[in-house]
């Protein structure tokens, strides 16, 4: 892997070092997995095209897909910065360190990080309010749910990952007080043989719904071969479960790139940190599958245009801590900074959150 | 802890279903390596295998003829690396990791208009009576029949290596390539036909990954199985019996973490993923225990060019 990156990313620059001498901005890109992922990656790349296609030959854009989080992410920002790149978004958790080091050499350069929460004078992060998303399917697994068992693959125990679950249990809890989750860390983005492994497992503790937080449809296929229910992530999946998929949270990333390009060309880029959910369109709610009874459709589509409207929030009181002590008073709302670092499963929730 | 609702049975057939990848994978590398040649390209003939399998499979709708296809590019890619290394010479760690590069890149080529199709669905072994038995029915006698091909080849391979005129050429090219040459066999040949077997094999293994374990396409799919496979050789210290120990005993404590995690077991995730890596590097402390006897086991020639002097 560590080649690949290096071979990608000194193709990349050479392929840029060869481009026009007109002054152009750079866009460079950074991602976890492969872009035919089908997920995550995926979706982040959509969000590069939708660049090239908003200015044309004004913008140059380039990325390297695969680049492990740690050392090498280092390795390959560096040289997309030397390279001359204007803007560089980095598109995992895990490159967040590896993104205020190399910020801090190359003062001149935008850095933008996803999902993480240390900024600078030139570092931006931006994510998604994910956990909108999470509702809204969590609210149809507790509905859809026979055997009262939804299973979750999970990735890392980060704040982004744990707040999903909270957010997914809450709401299933929520009409289905019998709902129980059961969580499997897998330690991993991108495995489908890993992931599919965990699918089974849950299939086979009980699961009949299953949701993830990973990044190949790999759990998608098994519950389609299985004939369970699971939800599409990050991108809508429909192809690799016609049947199975319920529904699926959607990344959009096109207009927020859009923007900050736009930013960096105008000279008006300035460190922010952004946090969009359904109503500004970055998270999205993949269309409902007709095994949905109408009834629940309309119940979850009622949450969605809740949440955009502001009238709910997932996080509302009472809500307990797992060990009993209480989080939220009746009626209260999480406040970003807690849910920008949750480290806690909610009431309810079984299992040890490791961490 | 309830545990029994841990099913050994499914437990089992887990098990094997995630062990097979990587023990076809191995047994190949192992012959390869006992030729004296270290082909450090497993990943890549693996990913190509997969993409290979996989489309022939979609286009005839046989996952048999996709699976020989699969055999067949993972041996055209080993040729490549053996024509490399064999006739020009070249350094086999550096061709190795280049064939890796090259095969990931080249699947992702080939696979772009595959993702997200359904392969057709391998059968099952079903044998009247057999099968039907408690337990020893679903563990032994109701698998596709690519597991079964698994266990016959690594069988096949150790007769071949331990009780055949051919493997005995074969383990003399790998432990001492001057000597072999000067008694007047082609270690050049000998080596291209181990190249060859290997790439099937892996090709193989990466087949069964996408037509069986996961069924789907997806760029990168095989995710690191290919350095596991390398890894299980030496774990195995090149004996083929223990390949099947090792490839199941890391398939086995990575299925059975997950179902722990499931089931809720108080132990903590972050303690259970560590299981596969940390049973491996315990175990090849103890087999390594012994240095000089761990030593004799490893091809003597493994990894060093040979050059015909007349």
């Amino acid at each position: 892997m560590k080649f690949t990156t290096t071979l990608a990313a000194a193709a990349a620059l050479a392929l840029g070092l060869g481009g026009s001498a007109i002054a152009q901005t750079k866009a460079g890109f950074i991602y976890v997995g492969p872009v035919g992922d089908l997920g995550w990656s995926y979706e982040h790349d959509q969000g590069r095209q939708a660049v090239v296609e908003a200015f044309g030959d004004a913008v140059e854009t380039t990325y390297v897909e695969s680049v492990p989080e740690g050392a090498d992410a280092e390795r390959v920002m560096t040289q997309m910065a030397l390279g001359g790149a204007d803007i560089i978004f980095t598109t995992s958790f895990g490159y967040m360190d590896p993104t205020l080091n190399v910020a801090a050499k190359f003062p001149n350069v935008k850095f933008e990080h996803a999902t993480g929460y240390k900024r600078a004078d030139n570092v931006s992060t931006y994510s998604a309010r994910f956990y909108e998303g999470r509702h809204v399917i969590g609210l149809i697994a507790g509905r859809m749910t026979e055997s009262n068992t939804v299973g979750y693959i999970a990735s890392f125990p980060i704040p982004e990952v744990v707040r999903g679950i909270n957010a997914a249990y809450l709401a299933a809890k929520s009409v289905n007080p019998d709902v129980q989750f059961k969580v499997v860390w897998v330690y991993t983005w991108f495995d489908p043989g890993k992931e599919a492994d965990a699918a089974n497992a849950l299939i086979e503790q009980g699961a009949d719904v299953i949701m993830q937080h990973t990044d190949s449809p790999a759990a998608m296929t098994i519950a389609e071969e299985k004939g369970i229910f699971a939800f599409g992530q990050a991108s809508d999946m429909m192809q690799f479960g016609p049947t199975a998929r319920l529904s699926s949270i959607i990344d959009n990333w096109g207009p927020y790139y859009v923007e900050r390009v736009k930013a960096v060309m105008d000279g008006t880029w300035a460190s922010v940190d952004t946090w969009d959910g359904i109503a500004p369109g970055m998270v999205e709610i993949g269309e409902f599958s007709d095994r949905i009874p109408a009834d629940v459709q309309a119940e979850a589509q009622a949450a969605s245009d809740a949440i955009a409207a502001g009238t709910l929030h997932p996080f509302t009181g009472p809500i307990n801590k797992q060990d009993g002590s209480v989080w939220l008073a009746a009626g209260e709302t999480a406040d970003d900074g807690t849910l920008a670092g949750m480290n806690f499963y909610v009431e309810g929730v079984e299992g040890e959150l490791p961490n | 802890m309830d545990f029994s609702a841990l099913n050994p049975v499914s437990l089992m057939v887990s098990l094997i279903i995630a062990a097979t990848p990587i023990l076809l994978a191995a047994v190949g590398e192992l012959v390869v390596e006992k030729s004296g040649v270290l082909n450090l390209g497993v990943e890549g003939m693996m990913i190509i295998g997969a993409i290979a399998g996989f489309a022939i499979s979609v286009e005839t709708g046989n996952p048999w003829i996709g699976m020989l296809a699969a055999m067949f590019a993972g041996a055209i890619l080993a040729l490549i690396f053996g024509f490399m290394t064999q006739f020009l010479m070249s350094n086999q760690v550096a061709t190795g990791l280049a064939l890796t590069l090259f095969g990931l890149g080249m699947a992702a080529l080939l696979g772009q208009s595959y993702t997200g199709m359904k392969p057709p669905s391998t059968p099952h072994l079903n044998i009247p009576v057999l099968s039907d038995l408690p337990v020893v029915g679903s563990i032994l006698f109701s698998h596709d029949p690519m597991i079964y091909m698994s266990i016959a080849l690594v069988t096949g391979v150790w007769y071949f290596l331990n009780r055949t005129r051919g493997g005995l050429v074969l383990r003399a090219v790998g432990e001492n390539h001057d000597a072999a040459h000067s008694l007047g066999y082609n270690v050049v040949l000998i080596r291209m036909g181990a190249i060859a077997f290997g790439g099937a094999c892996a090709g193989l293994g990466g087949a069964y990954l996408s037509l069986v374990r996961v069924p789907q396409w997806t760029e990168g799919m095989t995710a690191g199985a290919g350095w596991i496979a390398l890894a299980i050789v030496v774990f195995a210290s090149w004996k083929p019996w223990r390949l099947i120990l090792g490839a199941y005993l890391f398939g086995g404590v990575t299925i059975l973490q997950l179902n722990l995690q499931a089931l809720g077991i108080g132990i903590s995730a972050a303690y259970l993923s560590m299981t596969p890596y940390l049973i491996t590097i315990i175990v090849m402390v103890i087999i390594s225990a012994d240095r000089r006897r761990a030593s004799m086991n490893a091809p003597a020639s493994l990894g060093r060019i040979f050059h015909a002097s007349h």
